[in-house]
């Protein structure tokens, strides 16, 4: 990097790529002299390869609903051709959303002369997921840069921010453009449905809607990744496994929305397969920065989570989708569930050393 | 009647680099040194200039606020240097010895007859009282002080480091005058602390005093962990704390009337060509090790102590005078191309099951790493949540903990437990951490806040 002299005011960017390739040569100074090389790069790229599978079933699912509203009974076209369909329109959202961010991250990290945080990785691949297809463009765009500035950056950073910034994403589009994202008519793409939810708080009987195993394996019309549970599932594993997810939020959350359930008398399971439930509960809620930090509170936020997306849903016909409002929610009372946990320590440290008395 | 603690929290890094048991005595190193940088918060005033003769024992340099709290001379010779730093700070006193170890001979009698004070003056005159650690902050005790109780960790945990039962077990007699000795500085508060693992023949085990039981990994071993179950401090409150170095060295004072200078240290790592353990005093140069340190393409880097918080001495640094181990660890200045990209990366350990490596744990103590010191990726901040927990057995909030000291927030420090804790007991929580935070330095910035505001 040192012949590069001329480009010094672009040292962040360049120090990103060279960082990007190979590992820093940079050594410990003092304290522990040996690391775990476990770093944030890697954390978030298993994020990324645990998002694959429902990008790939996203990318099949645009193709096949664009066929099934299209078609005229003549039988579908064959896999790769549907899957081609939908891989041109899912492509430009993922482009557009790695472009905008990471312009974005590149340009602040570059103003602050700061390394380049990774955490956009993640977030530049939920968004497009969580994204009806048929956004334009423009809107995406707009939305990624009012995500990564006003929900992260003048935070300070990924690590500082207070919402998961895709979901402000998302909840940008949905209030700022109502008509392209509420949910109820997200396939104008030469088909207009109601998808599941919003059949469900216009009073829709469950016969009337799409079955369950449909449902569960996701070939119906909603945002490009959310509608496969088994690939969900699939992703949840990965995340389960390499321990970069919290079991315990997603637990709590599905016990949430259980809880909610059997009060009310819905049907769990269909609520669990519906919308952005599972997909919200596995890759949304569990964003490290956004939930608790303390155990007990990972348990109290994915509760209060699960069950605030059932009442929103059940009880408030305006919005049928209530994962991401939910979510956004919760992390506004991430740092009061927090508090809650801190001072109960803290309690409880003055409790034990009085207890050994002088 | 010992009472018994499983830990299941923590973590015993799989390094290669452990010494055999097996002892040879050093050649004498060319210079020796005593470092005043060892000793937190002291300031040194020099009692001895160039080119003064010393004996063991002989006061080098005192603190300048506790003028009788003495720093003794590890060898007999003469001071051949005296090192500054930046802004005049003291870094070393040098002594080139003689090698006929003529040492100052200090009155002693059966520590039951002596009174406390005369006792502590002993151990004030003869440098050896800066063993003894207070917590919290880890600062040389104060003798006006009544501690609540005393403890000594009877195991190290810490990765590579040296077996105890092994480096001890011919010193019975001076552990248990030491015993006797500091018996009389805190009567009937005495504990110990031991591993499942410590044989039942080893020395530790026929010591008398309360005896603490500890099983799990790193860092079981360390003190402030044993405190934090047996006996936590609060604010207000002062536990001391004392290595089976600090007591053998106390006990021979007694025995014999004379500093001991003498130490068995553990050479490991994987840059070691012979990890195993040497006889040698006090203070020694690691320059005279250098034969030791395998010639690798890459660096060398010499450790004097453990690879998690030992100081990077340098190899003509000097051993630290609490370390009681080197090590030697290769360089980490090369790039690896698409390290964190790859999917294996099979020669680098992670306690994450983001890679494969983690796997090893599960075949017991079979695969050795070879770790070096880069640090794997560039400074982030928080982000990941429950890795500290993981490898902390302690109810701390660590995260939290470390922001309020890097807001300065005095009251929430002390709330979240600052006076449990010294950089060592953080060390693990700043190898995982993922964001590569330097934990064990913002801690000791919090430390030294807290001293500085509560004066």
């Amino acid at each position: 990097m040192k012949g590069i002299k001329k480009f010094t005011f672009l040292r962040s960017t360049i120090d990103a790529f060279d960082a990007f390739l190979r590992v820093p040569d940079t050594v410990t100074r003092k304290g522990s002299h040996i690391r775990d090389c476990n770093d944030l790069k890697r954390v978030m790229i298993v994020v990324v390869i645990a998002l694959i599978p429902c990008l790939l079933f996203g990318m099949y699912n645009t193709g096949l609903q664009h066929y099934l509203a299209s078609g005229t009974g003549a039988g579908l076209p064959g896999f790769w051709q549907i899957f081609w369909y939908g891989f041109l329109k899912v492509l430009p959202l993922v482009i557009v959303s790695y472009v905008v961010g990471l312009g974005i991250e590149f340009t602040v990290a570059q103003i602050r002369g700061h390394e380049v945080n990774e955490g956009y990785l993640v977030t530049g691949m939920l968004i497009p997921l969580i994204m009806p297809v048929t956004v334009p463009l423009w809107m995406l765009a707009l939305a990624v840069a009012f995500a990564v500035i006003i929900g992260k950056e003048i935070f300070g950073g990924t690590g500082m921010n207070i919402w998961n910034p895709a979901l402000l994403a998302r909840a940008f589009l949905f209030f700022s453009y109502p008509s392209h994202m509420s949910g109820d008519d997200v396939w104008t793409d030469g088909f207009s449905g109601a998808t599941p939810l919003a059949g469900l708080s216009e009073g829709t009987s469950w016969e009337g809607m799409a079955s369950w195993r449909d449902m569960f394996l996701g070939f119906i019309p909603g945002s490009v990744g959310e509608t496969s549970v088994p690939c969900i599932l699939l992703g949840a594993a990965l995340l389960l496994y390499t321990g970069v997810a919290s079991w315990k939020i997603m637990a709590s959350c599905v016990a949430g929305a259980g809880i909610i359930c059997l009060l009310t008398g819905q049907p769990l399971h269909y609520h669990l397969v519906m919308g952005g439930f599972a997909f919200g509960c596995v890759f949304m809620a569990t964003d490290p920065v956004t939930s608790p930090q303390t155990e007990s509170g990972k348990w109290v936020y994915g509760l209060l989570t699960g069950a605030m997306t059932l009442i929103i849903r059940l009880y408030n016909p305006g919005y049928p989708e209530g994962m991401m409002l939910s979510i956004l929610l919760m992390n506004t009372f991430t740092p009061l569930i927090d508090h809650y946990v801190v001072s109960i320590n803290m309690k409880r440290r003055i409790k034990r050393t009085a207890g050994h008395g002088q | 009647m010992f009472a018994h603690y499983r830990l299941r929290r923590g973590l015993d890094i799989p390094l290669k680099g452990e010494a055999d048991r097996l002892t040879v005595p050093m050649e004498p190193s060319a210079e020796y040194a005593i470092k005043p940088t060892d000793f937190k918060h002291i300031t040194p005033k020099l009692l001895c200039k160039e080119n003064d003769r010393v004996l063991i024992g002989t006061p080098l340099f005192s603190d300048k606020n506790r003028p009788n709290l003495l720093f003794t001379s590890p060898v007999s010779g003469r001071v051949s240097a005296i090192v500054r730093g930046d802004k005049r700070r003291l870094l070393e006193i040098r002594i080139l010895p003689d090698n006929t170890d003529t040492a100052v001979t200090f009155p002693t009698a059966a520590p039951e007859e002596l009174p406390r004070e005369q006792i502590v003056d002993l151990l004030l005159q003869s440098g050896l009282w800066p063993y003894i650690i207070q917590r919290p902050y880890g600062l040389i005790a104060r003798p006006e002080d009544t501690p609540k109780a005393l403890f000594i960790s009877c195991f190290n945990s810490a990765p590579l480091a040296p077996d105890y039962d092994f480096v001890f077990a011919d010193r019975q007699e001076q552990l248990e005058m030491g015993l006797r000795v500091i018996e009389r500085l805190c009567p009937g508060n005495i504990h110990l602390g031991l591993s499942h693992n410590t044989s039942a023949h080893s020395v530790f085990r026929r010591l008398k005093a309360h005896i603490h039981i500890f099983r799990g990994p790193h860092p079981a071993g360390n003190v402030g962990v044993q405190i934090h179950h047996v006996c936590p401090v609060g604010k207000g409150q002062v536990v001391w704390t004392l290595s089976p170095m600090g007591l053998a060295a106390i006990g021979h004072l007694f025995l014999t009337g004379m500093y001991d200078n003498s130490r068995m240290v553990a050479l490991t790592g994987s840059a070691c060509l012979r990890p195993q353990y040497i006889l040698c005093r006090q203070g020694l140069q690691l320059s005279a090790l250098h034969e030791y340190a395998a010639p690798r393409e890459e660096e060398v880097r010499y450790v004097s102590g453990d690879p998690l918080t030992g100081d990077n001495a340098g190899p003509a640094g000097f051993l630290g005078f609490y370390h009681q181990q080197v090590t030697f660890l290769p360089e980490g200045n090369t790039r690896e191309l698409f390290g964190w990209a790859r999917p294996f990366r099979f020669k680098k350990f992670s306690a994450a099951r983001t890679y494969l490596s983690y796997l090893s744990t599960c075949f017991g103590k079979t695969f050795r790493f070879d770790l070096n010191t880069n640090t794997n990726g560039g400074v982030r901040a928080f982000v990941m949540t429950g890795e500290y927990r993981k490898v902390l057995p302690m109810d701390i909030f660590v995260s939290f903990l470390l922001k309020a000291i890097l807001a300065g927030d005095i009251d929430k420090m002390e709330a979240l437990g600052i006076y449990e804790v010294i950089p060592e007991d953080l060390a693990l929580c700043e190898f995982v951490c993922s964001s590569k935070v330097e934990i064990q330095q913002i801690l000791q910035d919090g430390i030294d806040l807290m001293i500085k505001e509560m004066q």
